[in-house]
């Protein structure tokens, strides 16, 4: 691996090339002069641009950014905001934030990790429901605040978000 | 840009407002949007279409107005307020727009809510289009920092804050104008940076995200005088990456003032220069905390260092750096418009102005409000919140997140300022107030926010690190019912350590909703331990899921 690394260090080419997302990456990170501190203004577009940020990708902005692969993996794990994993074909986040917690939410993550069998950060087995839990949306008005494939609803019940599932999970086998 | 020609645009656009006789004012902020307000706006676009009146007749995409329980809010204009409203209401209103209003929709303004607010750093919410400028310099906005560029001293303007008595709002209630001074002070090797913290991270907290939505220009307009005034030239907005739409509103507002000069190089023909850019968190609480903040905006991982020395001296880059809340630097344009003077009548001795919170939880009116200082919690929770649904009892009010404390109903009739908050065991920490009735058991409440500390606390230092899950441990014993008096008695002495050994203050802090409740709901406590019974009916053996 080490006589990899030194090769990559002199010359970094994207993990596909192809790839024209790839493309929007490097941008990110000639903004900023390719310099280490644009790290992670670097993975915030990688996984916008692929979702979630792997390994072939961890290795790419390392070197590209000059920055130890151990320091990058380190800061990608550190901040809960970044995943190294795919999400299933929908997500299902729900906030765990005080006004949420006081107002149920503890019953509504419940509700779906029993119907499916997952906890958060997990995915269903066929891929296709992700559940996620979030510190806080800001959407205390409206708790409890559940965020399906990125939109946010309100005042959600329990029975609201089993329904909810249960379609994504009856549309798409 | 001359400061004739920012007069110019704030003159034209107003000329452009009066050829309306009717504005319909959208909030387009998150509450709202997730209840479709964009959806709204777009249906009375389309019913003021049909009806050929686009001339006089327009709606505009606003702020935050507060009321984000009874959401999708409408006003008028001529102080009319429609809630709960959906695109099919739109042909209705438009239609009443000459004549009585749709009554089935109507929202009281005579509230309380409404009433008893005081708006300095919501002035602008819900009344201007965060995303034009154009509105916003017609309210006023950038003349206060283009009279500061050409009339004042930065020294002067230190003063104004000094003379205000504003104090940070982000939670420690640093007194804002002394920080400024300090960082004014400090030698730079190459430059000086002002920095807003937007990592709102406290659960119950959108204070800062509603302004960033509502009001984006007001807070870069505040971190401009701010730089003049410490002779910082580059500027950080660092931001959750979860509020992507305060980001976006962000990127749009920078965007407009560096096309007008009033962010970049020799702004509005003066020597001063200062540009602002965004960085985005990454879920990661610790980095509200300045040391760690600086530690993200650098690219690394959010971990705090020990201080001094103080980021006034040494912060980003090893570069002397002014770190303000969204909040303090949101105040700062209507201070100096209006005299420190005038800003430090409003509030309490010690506590001036007025302060945005989140009302939350179990309460009727959920929402934002501004209030003056000193204001009693009774008459935030009971007047401008309507008190609590289903006629039950409020049983505490916690403030500060997972640094503050949980105050009981007892001590209602308390006046909400810094001292008489950190009095009773909490915090005025940045502005989530979650109202509790009793139906929560108060030590699951305990275990929520020692389960936020465990799993956000760095690992940096070890009694943070290894004695927030200690004491996670102990409070899932306790609300597992199967604990004994030595738990109690062990989660005290955690209490003290955590609080005199941690490295940074979300370490130094975490015991504190432990100790707030330990104290003024002792009896809970013991009647898991003694009687194996949650009086609340939440804990138990059901309870197990280790949350």
């Amino acid at each position: 691996m080490s006589s990899s690394l030194v090769l990559e260090l002199v010359r970094p080419v994207a993990p596909d090339p192809q790839d024209k997302r790839w493309r929007i990456v490097d941008a990110t990170m000639r903004k900023l002069g390719h310099q280490s501190r644009a790290l992670i203004e670097t993975l915030h577009t990688v996984q916008e641009a692929f979702g979630y940020i792997d390994e072939a990708a961890l290795r790419y902005v390392a070197t590209s950014l000059h920055v130890p692969l151990s320091r990058t993996y380190g800061v990608a794990t550190f901040y809960h905001f970044f995943t190294l994993k795919p999400a299933g074909k929908h997500t299902c986040v729900v906030c765990m934030g005080t006004a949420c917690y006081i107002k149920g939410a503890p019953q509504l993550l419940s509700a779906v990790e029993k119907d499916y069998a997952i906890n958060p950060g997990e995915t269903t087995h066929d891929g296709l429901v992700s559940l996620l839990t979030a510190r806080c949306l800001g959407s205390c008005g409206l708790a409890p605040a559940v965020v399906y494939d990125h939109e946010v609803a309100g005042k959600v019940t329990a029975q609201d978000l089993r329904e909810r599932v249960a379609e994504w999970m009856s549309n798409d086998s | 840009m001359t400061p004739e020609e920012v007069e110019q645009i704030a003159q034209a656009e107003r000329e452009e407002q009066k050829k309306f006789t009717h504005t319909l004012r959208v909030c387009v902020a998150a509450g709202c949007q997730s209840c479709q307000s964009q959806a709204v706006k777009d249906a009375f676009d389309q019913e003021i279409k049909k009806r050929g009146t686009e001339h006089i007749c327009r709606a505009k995409g606003v702020g935050c107005m507060g009321l984000c329980a009874e959401g999708p809010l409408v006003s008028t204009g001529d102080g009319t307020l429609y809630k709960r409203v959906v695109s099919t209401d739109a042909a209705e209103i438009v239609d009443s727009l000459e004549g009585p209003p749709v009554n089935r929709l109507l929202c009281s303004t005579d509230i309380p809510f409404f009433q008893r607010q005081k708006k300095i750093v919501l002035e602008n919410s819900g009344m201007v289009d965060p995303e034009r400028i154009e509105d916003y310099i017609a309210a006023n906005g950038y003349s206060t920092l283009l009279h500061v560029l050409t009339e004042m001293a930065p020294t002067q303007a230190i003063d104004e804050i000094v003379k205000s008595g504003l104090r940070g709002r982000g939670g420690a209630g640093y007194p804002t104008g002394l920080k400024w001074s300090t960082v004014a002070k400090a030698s730079a090797r190459k430059v000086k940076y002002a920095i807003c913290n937007a990592d709102e991270g406290d659960p119950g907290a959108f204070m800062d995200r509603s302004v960033l939505e509502s009001d984006p220009h007001r807070v870069i307009e505040g971190m401009a005088i701010a730089a003049y005034a410490v002779g910082a030239s580059e500027g950080f907005i660092y931001v959750r990456a979860e509020y992507p739409l305060a980001i976006k509103r962000l990127r749009t507002a920078i965007r407009q003032a560096e096309r007008l000069g009033l962010l970049g190089h020799n702004i509005c023909g003066t020597r001063f220069s200062f540009g602002v850019d965004l960085r985005l968190g990454a879920g990661a609480f610790v980095c509200g905390e300045e040391t760690a903040l600086l530690a993200s905006v650098e690219g690394k991982r959010g971990t705090p260092r020990p201080r001094p020395p103080y980021p006034a001296q040494e912060g980003l880059f090893g570069e002397p750096t002014l770190i303000n809340n969204v909040e303090t630097y949101a105040n700062v344009p209507p201070i100096i418009r209006n005299g420190g003077e005038w800003y430090a009548k409003i509030g309490t001795e010690r506590s001036k102005g007025t302060k945005v919170f989140a009302l939350a939880g179990r309460v009727e009116n959920t929402g934002l409000v501004e209030v003056p200082m000193g204001i009693t919690l009774r008459e935030v929770v009971y007047e401008i919140g309507g008190g609590i649904p289903q006629g039950r009892k409020c049983k505490a009010v916690q403030t500060g997140g997972p640094s503050g404390g949980c105050i009981p109903a007892e001590f209602l009739d308390m006046p909400v300022d810094y001292e008489s908050l950190a009095k009773v065991g909490s915090i005025m920490g940045s502005g989530g107030m979650i109202v509790i009735d009793d139906s929560s058991c108060m030590v699951d409440v305990a275990k929520y926010f020692m389960d936020f500390c465990m799993t956000e606390s760095c690992g940096k230092c070890i009694p943070c690190r290894v004695g927030t899950y200690q004491m996670h441990q102990l409070l899932d014993k306790i609300t597992k019912l199967e604990a004994g008096e030595q738990d109690i008695a062990m989660l005290k002495e955690l209490c003290e350590l955590l609080k005199n050994t941690s490295l940074c203050g979300l370490g130094q802090s975490a015991p504190n909703p432990v100790l707030s409740t330990l104290h003024y709901f002792a009896e809970e406590y013991t009647a898991h331990v003694q009687n194996g019974q949650c009086p609340a009916g939440v804990c138990g053996k059901h309870n197990a899921d280790g949350r």
